[in-house]
């Protein structure tokens, strides 16, 4: 018979006795369901006028009926096929052990307040869990620095390009764009005092201390840290972490260090881009909207700006590289077995280096100018 | 119903190539309703990619693939989307969405394919996981939570939430220990006369032929060197067939088939 000819299936109840006609199969589920609920009780069902016959109606069947009637289907429906009678029988069978887990904690106010005691909870031990994941860092490469044949030169250098030679590009542009606007605000700010000559110092003075390094600092938090976790949170899924263990190797050691040394030789040599690439951005506005010629702008540079500004911003690099690597590499490890969660940590590991890298900024702008830095 | 021994699936000059390895050339094969039919080669000799390409995950490279009468390759996407619905594919590795619990694996497709609320699906998938013989608590468990054998049953469940006609198995035996491959063969047998779907069964288990398959293809030199009654296969002139059956596990699970088996495969 023609697959597509649907009879919807239903239950008739006359005098005595229910029937279950028509298809009962996964399109009509919803309305046999509540067929079903109608019929309180019943002993048996006349299955001559069924049509087809599947797991959810045949699930449905011993809904009504109870497992234990369904598993004796020879006994009330004997001219019923062999292979439906064993279709019910396996169906009551996988009923007959209770179906329902039990439900899940209901809201309230109760419930929010432990839920805000548990994320507090959570952000301590991950505070915890960093310091401490940065010590085991530090240590594995104290050990290791001692021992210079077990110094992973290749995937060092590979990371380096991964990390740093690859984001020049984007660093490079990123700053020279926000060089540029910054440039305009200082000319817009300045001209009112008349005072336009000192956007040169503007531009200098942010990028050197600030914006070389705060912006490469967060472009490789996205672009890098993400990468980290997410390498290391697949690997980790693929339990290709717990076979380095079992091969008596280290995952700080071979996973870590690597990554962590890596961005913190990339993170001062896109510093310096970033600076670099930041004032020309600042030039280029000053040439072309302030007439302040290139010359002029090199000048007041070499003769108003000491040196101290770029060691500022430069010395901050290692520091900003190191967290946002270590971070990284922390949230891969506290991944699981789950698409879900690589997801998760990986969110969380851009948006917490982020984090660190904006506060300790302040940090340390504060304490630099306490000092007169 | 229709006719039982027809072919559902029919593989006429399959070709399938990697870049210049060929892996598949003029590949021919039937799949009949009701059958299970086994699938066997050398690792590396295209099983999985014959699945792959009968499901329309792999665009052949020459010849055809019709599915219930159809060329998938050349329906629209609604439409091989509702040939698609006809089958359950349970992966090698299961292949369960890992950030789903398996009630909610197993109520996926019923939720976005058959239209049932939440509850409904929830509830069905229970059944399902208990057909497939998972004890109840299971069903909120995550598939990182669970043991290889768990994780074939919850991935057979899945493959069946829709009451498919055609069921692919790629290696369901593989990596279970020996009671639990043996449970999971007399599982599907049961499942195929209840439900009465055909089984697409690629396999590297011997006992598992033995037991359950009614026809077996062998896979060897790009094509199917023979896809017959398994007695039959087993007394093909063939090296590397002879090999197979023919060497010391071949031997063992033969000998323990014939002790403890009644013709149509059905164990006790």
């Amino acid at each position: 018979m023609p697959d597509n000819v649907s009879r919807p299936g239903r239950l008739e109840q006359d005098a005595h006795r229910l029937s279950a006609i028509g298809d009962w199969t996964l399109p009509h589920y919803a309305s046999l369901r509540d067929a079903v609920a109608r019929v309180h009780e019943a002993e048996s069902i006349d299955l001559e006028r069924l049509g087809e016959l599947d797991t959810s109606g045949a699930a449905l069947l011993v809904d009504l009926l109870g497992p234990d009637t369904v598993r004796d289907v020879d006994r009330w429906a004997p001219n019923l096929p062999a292979e439906r009678q064993a279709l019910l029988r396996a169906v009551a069978d996988a009923s007959r052990s209770p179906l329902f887990a039990p439900p899940s904690p209901g809201g309230g106010p109760l419930a929010a307040l432990a839920a805000l005691g548990q994320t507090v909870e959570r952000l301590a031990r991950q505070q915890r869990q960093l310091i401490a994941f940065i010590g085991l860092t530090l240590s594995t490469l104290l050990v290791t620095l001692l021992t210079p044949w077990r110094w992973r030169i290749t995937s060092l250098v590979a990371h380096v390009e991964q990390t740093g030679l690859n984001a020049i590009p984007i660093v490079a542009l990123l700053t020279f764009l926000v060089g540029a606007v910054v440039a305009f605000l200082g000319a817009t700010v300045l001209r009112d005092f008349g005072a336009t000559i000192y956007t040169v110092n503007l531009v200098t003075y942010s990028f050197l201390r600030e914006f070389g390094v705060l912006l490469a600092a967060i472009l490789l938090a996205g672009r890098t840290a993400s990468a980290f976790t997410a390498q290391i949170g697949s690997m980790k899924a693929n339990e290709e972490i717990d076979a380095l263990r079992a091969q008596g190797l280290d995952p700080i050691e071979l996973l870590v260090l690597p990554r962590v040394l890596a961005m913190t030789i990339s993170l001062p040599i896109l510093t310096l881009v970033g600076m670099l690439s930041g004032m020309l951005g600042g030039a280029l506005v000053c040439a072309l909207a302030l007439d302040i010629s290139p010359t002029q702008f090199l000048n007041i540079l070499q003769r108003d700006i000491p040196l101290r500004h770029f060691l500022v911003g430069m010395v901050k690099a290692p520091l900003f590289a190191f967290l946002v690597a270590v971070i990284g590499c922390l949230e891969g490890f506290k991944a699981k077995a789950s698409a879900q969660s690589v997801g998760e940590h990986t969110t969380s590991s851009v948006v917490q280096s982020i984090f660190m890298v904006i506060l300790l900024d302040a940090l340390a702008a504060l304490y630099f100018m306490e000092m007169g830095w | 119903m229709s006719e039982r021994g027809e072919a559902i699936v029919e593989i006429r000059g399959l070709v399938n190539r990697f870049g210049q390895h060929v892996v598949h050339h003029g590949l021919d094969l039937d799949i009949r309703r009701g059958e299970i039919l086994g699938v066997v080669g050398g690792s590396g000799t295209g099983k999985s990619v014959l699945l792959r390409s009968i499901v329309g995950l792999k665009r052949p490279d020459g010849g055809t693939v019709r599915v219930f009468g159809e060329e998938l390759e050349r329906l629209s996407s609604a439409r091989r989307a509702r040939v698609e619905r006809r089958f359950g594919v349970l992966f090698q590795r299961g292949a369960l969405f890992s950030s789903l619990n398996l009630q909610e694996n197993v109520a996926l497709p019923l939720i976005e394919h058959a239209g049932l609320s939440r509850a409904d699906a929830e509830r069905l998938a229970r059944v399902k996981l208990a057909l497939a013989g998972l004890p109840p608590d299971a069903a909120r468990l995550n598939p990182a939570e669970l043991s290889g054998g768990m994780i074939k049953r919850a991935a057979l469940a899945r493959a069946l939430a829709l009451d498919p006609e055609v069921l692919f198995l790629d290696e369901p035996t593989a990596g279970l220990d020996p009671i639990g491959a043996a449970a999971f063969d007399r599982l599907l047998l049961t499942l195929r006369d209840a439900l009465g779907f055909s089984v697409f069964l690629v396999t590297h288990d011997l006992d598992t032929l033995y037991s359950s398959c009614d026809r077996v293809a062998v896979i060897a030199d790009k094509r199917i060197l023979v896809a017959a009654p398994l007695a039959e296969v087993e007394g093909t002139d063939d090296p590397w067939i002879r090999d197979y059956f023919h060497g010391p596990r071949g031997r063992a699970a033969s000998q323990a088939a014939r002790h403890h088996s009644s013709p149509n495969g059905e164990e006790r």
